[in-house]
């Protein structure tokens, strides 16, 4: 009798083990225009709505009321309101807006406009830009360290990141990194910056008070060949231990240790994995599969992929409710 | 305990008096004819590594070959990408246990040739149990090999998850018994064992090949639908489809249907094959001269 309790008990915890907390994931499908809005517990997507053309860059405000996104080819940034998932407002991006980030005041963003060569700084509050700082050619990725002092800017074929005072908006050091930097994040404790090099198959380990290249990721999947291996998108854990680099074509996430630097597995996902964010939780992460068009969860505490789920056409970005 | 001490075993149920059966009797014929197949298997070692190393030679060299080039989309019960390894494990689970289901009615063949069998059928129970009961031995021997194989793929990587390997049990069984009661029927039809290699070119390639065993059936619906057609009446695609939803805890009611029903097809057939009053082996005996 005890034995079949026992027995019961392994499998009730077997069907029953799954994402404890529902959030909600916004992500941006580049070539139908839409953003899908899916829900993080059930896994299931809840709506899609239209957005502008070309929809890339995807971020929510601090208090999780506002979307913005990127609406490239309608050269703005779009001011979604979650309640309604209606458009609310837009904010004037300048050209081409890719990637932005916002300061952890929640009152600027950082704009990478890629046709410009420029960073703009907008006021969310007054809608109006602050300021345009020149950069490299080709900006792209976009990171501000967690005291909101510092912002990293990196320009695509210059192959250089660009350190940024948030308050004189002055360019103060350059680190020449891998060709084709497309994504950098700084670490929770803001020690470091993490960027990543879409051609040269690296992540540059940049040490936030040398500005120097401290480490140099390299990876290697059994099987592939390297020029499949491309690296974009970073998440680094709130506690700073792990690291998660989207490998595109390879469809595969790294999952890095941060202290050794080594790639401790490589997580199967879709196909030209790009982006991927944590849930407020930490518990799982979502990746975005461009040409695959669907998104995958993977469980953080095993590393394991969970389940994927169908969106958009060419899913790009995608960003999740703090609450 | 040698081999050929093993049909005493058997004769032992001899005197017993026909219609006096209690369950006992039975377990005691079934015991003896389990006891003897799995002292054969373990005997004949080669056998045994060979059983091994042939799913292991498609684990290990052939789905790295191919990781690349067959990309499998995701298909139920799988809710994420898979490796192509994950995707051909239960194929090759199915793959043993239809070259060991043919492997028994080999046995068959050669019991019939060697004289072994009269003392199988002169014993006073059922025909049809004495067949159940060597169908019974021959999925036990099936299984084990099949254990032994996700043993090794746990250690390479392939991992189901950890209920699963308790739920494929069931699903291995039915597979099995459908395997066995194939392998029976066949057998029946064979005069000698030279015979067994049209067997394989007519039976094991073309099942096994013609099923989602190692890719997916809609590539080979993009391919051929007279091939897909093919495929779905194939009893085989049906057992590997109800082995690869028990590892994920799920159960495929068509494939179960399918599996069932082909079974029950199988062993009528076998036992009305080898009823030598009225089966397809009084035919071949008289034709052939054997056994």
């Amino acid at each position: 009798m005890q034995r079949r309790a026992c027995v019961l008990a392994i499998l009730a915890t077997g069907t029953m083990a799954g994402p404890a907390s529902a959030y909600t994931a916004y992500v941006s499908n580049e070539k139908d225009n839409t953003m899908t809005v899916v829900d993080t517990a059930t896994m299931q997507v809840v709506k899609t709505v239209d957005v502008g053309q070309r929809p890339r860059g995807i971020t929510i405000s601090h208090d999780g009321k506002f979307i913005y996104l990127c609406a490239s080819d309608d050269n703005t940034i779009q001011i979604i309101d979650t309640a309604t998932l209606q458009v609310v407002g837009t904010l004037p991006s300048g050209d081409d807006p890719e990637l932005f980030v916002l300061s952890p005041d929640g009152k600027t963003l950082y704009v990478a406009n890629e046709n410009d060569n420029l960073v703009t700084a907008i006021d969310v509050d007054s809608k109006e830009v602050k300021t345009e700082i020149p950069v490299g050619v080709e900006p792209e990725g976009m990171a501000v360290s967690p005291d909101g002092k510092t912002m990293v800017n990196t320009s695509e074929t210059t192959s250089m990141a660009h350190f940024i005072d948030t308050g004189s908006h002055d360019v103060t050091d350059n680190v020449l990194v891998d060709t084709r930097p497309r994504f950098a994040a700084f670490k929770p404790d803001g020690s470091q910056v993490w960027v990543s090099a879409e051609v040269g198959g690296t992540v540059s380990v940049i040490d936030n008070a040398k500005r120097q290249v401290v480490k140099k990721i390299k990876f290697a999947i059994p099987g592939l060949r390297a020029e499949t291996i491309q690296p974009v998108g970073i998440a680094i854990s709130a506690d700073g231990k792990k690291a998660y680099v989207a490998l595109g074509p390879a469809n595969h996430v790294a999952v890095i240790n941060t202290e050794t630097y080594e790639v401790e597995k490589y997580i199967l996902v879709g196909q030209r994995v790009w982006h991927l964010d944590f849930t407020p939780d930490q518990k799982t992460l979502i990746t975005t599969n461009g040409n695959s068009n669907d998104i995958t969860f993977i469980d953080t505490a095993t590393d394991e992929p969970v389940q994927s789920v169908t969106v958009g056409q060419q899913p790009w970005g995608v960003a999740i409710s703090p609450n | 305990m040698s081999a050929p001490a093993m049909p005493e075993k058997v004769a032992v149920v001899t005197p017993v008096k026909s219609g006096a059966f209690g369950f006992r009797h039975y377990l005691i014929c079934l015991k003896g004819v389990v006891i003897r197949e799995c002292l054969r298997f373990l005997h004949q070692r080669e056998r045994f590594i060979s059983s091994l190393v042939r799913p292991l030679v498609w684990l290990f060299i052939f789905a790295a070959g191919f990781r690349q080039v067959l990309g499998v989309s995701i298909i139920p019960p799988y809710k994420t990408y898979v490796l192509y390894e994950v995707y051909i494990t239960p194929g090759l689970c199915g793959m043993i246990l239809l070259f060991s289901g043919m492997q028994s009615s080999l046995s068959m063949v050669y019991d019939r040739e060697m004289g072994n069998m009269r003392i199988l059928l002169v014993s006073p129970f059922p025909r049809w149990y004495l067949l159940l009961s060597k169908m019974l031995a021959g999925v036990s021997v099936s299984i084990a090999q099949v254990y032994a194989f996700l043993i090794v793929a746990w250690f390479w990587g392939v991992n189901a998850p950890p209920l699963g390997y308790l739920f494929v049990l069931p699903a291995l069984f039915m597979s099995g018994m459908m395997l066995c009661a194939l392998g029976m029927l066949l057998s029946s039809m064979i005069k000698q064992l030279e015979n067994f290699a049209g067997i394989m070119n007519f039976v094991i390639f073309p099942g096994y090949f013609a099923s989602p065993a190692l890719y997916p059936l809609w590539r080979i619906q993009e391919a051929s639908p007279l091939l897909y057609k093919l495929c779905l009446a194939n009893p085989f695609t049906y057992a590997v489809e109800l082995i690869r939803f028990a590892f994920y805890g799920q159960v495929d009611w068509v494939s179960l249907g399918v599996v069932a029903g082909c079974t029950l097809l199988f062993l009528g057939g076998a036992i009305v094959a080898y009823d030598p009053s009225r089966g397809l082996i009084t035919r071949k005996q008289g034709a052939g001269g054997n056994g």
